[in-house]
């Protein structure tokens, strides 16, 4: 089985973010996007998502068109639409390069969605420190404009959208939908409780719709070729394909463009060209480090999509497949981690904001051979207290990794435990 | 940057946390800013929403949001000081004190450190003569880590004052990085 190049198209046409030649040499030159709002009623845009069984593909796996379906009608409110760009799930880099390398395919696909939700104001949200890909999009934004494709009455219609960049400012919690909608406000990114959800109540105190860049750029493909063609690619609950980022110790680490259901242990030893020499495959966290870690076993079992990943206990994700082999010290891997949503943690509630730095600091006795037998124990404890007690679900994702490395590799652990 | 932890203080003149006028007045946008500042408010219907990428810009003019850089923004933007200051204490990004000439940031995250970032780190602690926080004496180089910079398939990876990622390093490649930040 080979990748499968739908959302990579334009990836190697030379300049593709440069709007003439998307236009004259890509799939799918606005063209799509402009039939959609000339021809199409907003609530067959929407009906169509939902019948292609679009997932969200920031990490959630939310069914798309359903979320738009929870905007409600006949509200007098603008409704916003929000481009999740602030890719900040460790091992993930899929985003960044639609944004650098595609970022009008990106762009065509929030058009189709704006249409689709009655939307006039869009804003594509976007880490920080992706200068590049800041630079690109506002750039293909821009172009847009100046084409009549953005802007009052866009193709030729009555149909106005306004869309721009918005910056973000160094943090991770800006990932979280909410986290994202208080920052565009101005705010610090501290997450809401949903309900309500941002749906019926988002930025500015009205209907949101935040979606992942790979999810808008997967619309296009789905308007121009429909639904039946689209889940020709895919299972039946996880239709389409997907970009898989695939980072650690495998030979040929980047962005893989494959069906979901294609097998792990082909996108490891085919695609990525295997291990380093003399390795051995030791553990895989197959969706970003909120997923709990397989060991190579249950790895190499696994079929890439929501449903078998769950089965064996872990999560698709952000589709962020990070390998290690027989060389990782898992102690020193979950202490990497573990610092890591110690840092990110909001501070917004108890169980997270003193969890996260708890955890780090027992994790890291451990690293040191100063761990107590009785901190296994312990750090389950603080597990159990941060978890479903938060407003986001930070605190549940920190949770995952300890959890999963602790249990399944306990004897490396067990290792570092103080010798009296 | 722990963001629960709680910096610093900034004098709040006469005006006790509502819109200060003092110490901002001889602070102005460059042209260009300024011009990029009228043509994105009116995106926004609330001008708070505007402050994040108010202060990016200040920022790169200002080289550090000081406190009179704190008290323009505010003013443009006719919010209070304390909203200002909470947002700059949240994000990693808005620096309240001059950092070096160049800013180098490591990324420390899981697939970095597999392919050897705290190698790298350790290389630049010691060529360098400082520590990860720290600036070195002539004012040339600034020294820390960044969390996942979304480039883990070229890693390890390191960013100089947020300009493009330099990619796939090797203790070579990062000391002829170094030699041309003059």
């Amino acid at each position: 089985m080979d990748e499968v190049r739908l959302l990579k198209q334009n990836w190697y046409v030379p300049q593709a973010w440069n709007i003439d030649v998307y236009i004259n040499q890509c799939n799918f030159g606005y063209r799509t996007a402009e039939r959609v709002v000339k021809t199409m009623q907003p609530s067959a845009v929407t009906d169509l998502v939902k019948a292609s069984g679009l997932r969200g593909r920031g990490g959630a796996g939310f069914p798309t068109g359903v979320k738009w379906g929870f905007v409600p009608k006949n509200i007098n409110k603008p409704v916003y639409l929000i481009n999740n760009a602030d890719e900040g799930e460790p091992g993930t880099f899929k985003d960044r390069y639609i944004m650098e390398l595609d970022p009008h395919m990106m762009i065509e696909g929030m058009i189709i969605a704006a249409y689709a939700l009655g939307c006039h104001q869009a804003y594509v949200y976007i880490r920080g420190e992706l200068k590049l890909a800041i630079e690109r999009v506002q750039g293909a934004i821009d172009q847009c404009y100046a084409k009549g494709f953005l802007g009052k009455g866009i193709f030729g219609t009555s149909f106005d959208l306004d869309m721009i960049v918005h910056p973000g400012a160094g943090a991770y919690i800006c990932g979280e939908e909410t986290g994202l909608i208080s920052s565009l406000e101005g705010k610090k990114g501290q997450p809401r409780l949903k309900p309500p959800f941002p749906a019926v109540v988002g930025v500015f105190g009205s209907p949101t719709i935040v979606n992942n860049t790979e999810t808008l750029a997967s619309l296009p493909y789905i308007l121009e070729h429909g639904v039946e063609k689209y889940r020709q690619q895919g299972t039946e609950k996880s239709p389409g394909t997907k970009l898989f980022t695939v980072s650690g110790h495998v030979m040929k680490p980047g962005v893989y463009e494959i069906p979901l259901g294609f097998p792990l242990k082909d996108l490891i030893f085919n695609l990525c060209g295997g291990l380093k020499p003399g390795r051995t495959l030791k553990a895989v966290i197959p969706g970003g480090s909120s997923a709990p870690v397989l060991t190579a076993e249950e790895a190499l079992k696994c079929t890439m999509d929501y449903e078998s990943i769950a089965a064996a206990g872990s999560m698709l994700g952000s589709g962020a497949v990070i390998i290690m082999d027989d060389s990782t010290d898992m102690v020193w891997a979950l202490a990497n981690l573990s610092s890591f949503y110690a840092h990110e943690s909001c501070g917004q509630c108890t169980p997270c904001r003193e969890g996260t730095r708890w955890m780090d600091d027992i994790i890291h006795k451990f690293k040191r051979n100063q761990a107590e037998l009785s901190d296994f124990d312990l750090l389950m404890d603080i597990c159990d207290n941060m978890t479903g007690t938060t407003i986001c679900a930070l605190s549940d994702a920190a949770v995952m990794p300890v959890k999963s490395f602790v249990t399944k590799f306990r004897n490396e652990f067990e290792q570092h435990v103080r010798r009296v | 940057m722990d963001k629960a932890s709680n910096p610093s203080s900034v004098s709040h003149g006469a005006s006790n946390g509502a819109s200060s006028s003092g110490n901002a007045a001889h602070l102005a946008f460059s042209a260009e800013n300024e011009r990029w500042f009228q043509k994105m408010l009116p995106q926004y219907p609330d001008r708070e929403a505007a402050l994040i990428p108010t202060l990016h810009r200040a920022l790169n003019q200002f080289g550090a949001l000081s406190e009179d850089v704190i008290h323009f923004v505010a003013d443009k933007l006719e919010l209070p000081i304390s909203k200002v200051l909470a947002v700059i204490s949240f994000y990693t990004m808005l620096k309240r004190e001059p950092q070096g000439k160049y800013n180098v940031q490591v990324c420390r995250t899981l697939s970095c450190a597999l392919m050897g970032a705290e190698e790298l780190i350790a290389h630049l602690e010691k060529k360098l003569g400082i520590h990860l926080g720290e600036t070195t004496p002539d004012g040339r180089f600034t020294l820390s880590t960044a969390e996942c910079l979304a480039s883990c398939g070229t890693a390890p990876v390191l960013q100089i004052n947020v300009e493009e990622l330099d990619e796939n390093l090797t203790i070579e490649k990062v000391d002829s990085i170094l030699a041309r930040c003059h």
